[in-house]
């Protein structure tokens, strides 16, 4: 899981469209993979039917975007457990990762306003 | 559980899922005593039915065990409780809400890394675990708000004599917080945003 890689918190502040951009749909197998609860995981193509059934499984559930925490509650699978296989997925190029926004030390300004715009709507 | 769908895979209902354009999230803990109102809250305010997660825990042998050099590892399964608030078409809100159990907070890889802060739901009828939160939370240099939830036949206190009894400093906002108010929730996160807002703009300012 880890290797030598851009360090994900090392990244300059941007606006949230320059970090969306930086995370947005880009794998890069050489590089590490951390998953976070809320990296977000994503099916790249039809899937393999050659694959184990929790590999189906994952496949099929993320058509559309979802974080590692809602397909461990949907698997019912410990996230340790989940972890390791998505990590095989990612490295077949089944599924791609949409890293978490990373926040550094502090967040972005735009970021925080983004989420208070959002939050107001509730 | 219903989450399997007719043809016998597990997912999302169709209303749970997010759009394509979904980039990136972000992530809030909710912390504090047992029974203050954690799942409740992330209830009130996330768009899906709240789920559950878990992780297994190894947890080194008790102190009994040390003192007779045995050493031994206990395996815990602890659950979490989380929700999700889309924030736009491109960014996600996820809120987790930790289970009773406060030992296991810290020990859940990644659950604070990258977090962009916490939720302290106060309980004053138990401000001891609360203590001991905020104390882990400083040291991992965590923002947090307090949210105190105001349960009937809960000892009432002021603000300030709450502020003082849990030694925190006077920048760390204090909200009252019903979490099964939707709207005292929302609230309450945006205390912690704008708390954020005011930590990084005063950073940025000092740089
Ligand atoms: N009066 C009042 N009751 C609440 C409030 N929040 C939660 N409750 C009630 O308190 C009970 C416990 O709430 P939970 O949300 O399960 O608490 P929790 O912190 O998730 O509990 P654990 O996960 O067991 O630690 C429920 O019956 C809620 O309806 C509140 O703000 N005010
Ligand atoms: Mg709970």
């Amino acid at each position: 899981m880890s290797g030598p890689g851009p360090d994900p918190t090392a990244q300059p502040p941007g606006n949230p469209d320059r970090l969306y951009i930086l995370t947005g749909g880009q794998t890069r197998p050489e590089a590490k993979t951390e998953l976070d609860l809320v990296t977000l995981i994503v099916t790249r193509s039809e899937s393999d039917p050659g694959l184990q059934p929790e590999h189906t499984a994952v496949v099929r559930m993320c058509d559309f975007p979802l974080s590692v925490a809602e397909i461990s509650a949907y698997l019912e699978l410990p996230v340790s457990t989940l972890t390791p296989l998505l990590t095989e997925l990612l490295s077949k190029g089944e599924v791609e990762a949409r890293p978490p926004v990373p926040t550094a030390a502090l967040p972005d300004v735009q970021l925080l306003e983004a989420v208070m715009n959002g939050l107001q709507k509730l | 559980m219903d989450y399997k769908s007719s043809d016998g895979y597990a997912g999302p209902r169709s209303e749970d899922i997010l759009p394509a354009s979904a980039t990136a999230a972000v992530k809030v803990v909710i912390v504090g005593g047992f029974g203050v109102g954690k799942t409740t809250l992330v209830g009130s305010v996330s768009e899906i039915r709240p789920l559950t997660t878990e992780e297994t825990m190894t947890q080194a042998g008790v102190g009994v065990d040390d003192l007779a050099g045995i050493e031994h590892k206990t395996e815990t399964t602890v659950a979490m409780d989380f929700g999700r608030i889309s924030i736009n078409e491109q960014l996600v809100l996820y809120l987790f809400g930790t289970p009773g159990q406060e030992r296991f907070w810290f020990l859940w890889n990644g659950l604070f890394e990258g977090a962009l802060g916490a939720v302290v739901l106060l309980d004053t009828r138990r401000m001891e675990v609360s203590y001991d939160v905020i104390g882990r939370l400083e040291e991992r240099g965590v923002p947090f708000v307090v949210g105190v939830n105001a349960f009937p036949g809960a000892p009432r206190y002021p603000m300030s004599e709450l502020r003082t009894a849990m030694d925190l400093d006077e920048s760390v906002p204090m909200i009252d917080c019903d979490a099964r108010d939707r709207a005292s929730c929302r609230d309450t996160l945006m205390a912690l945003m704008r708390y954020l807002y005011t930590l990084t703009t005063v950073s940025t300012e000092s740089q």
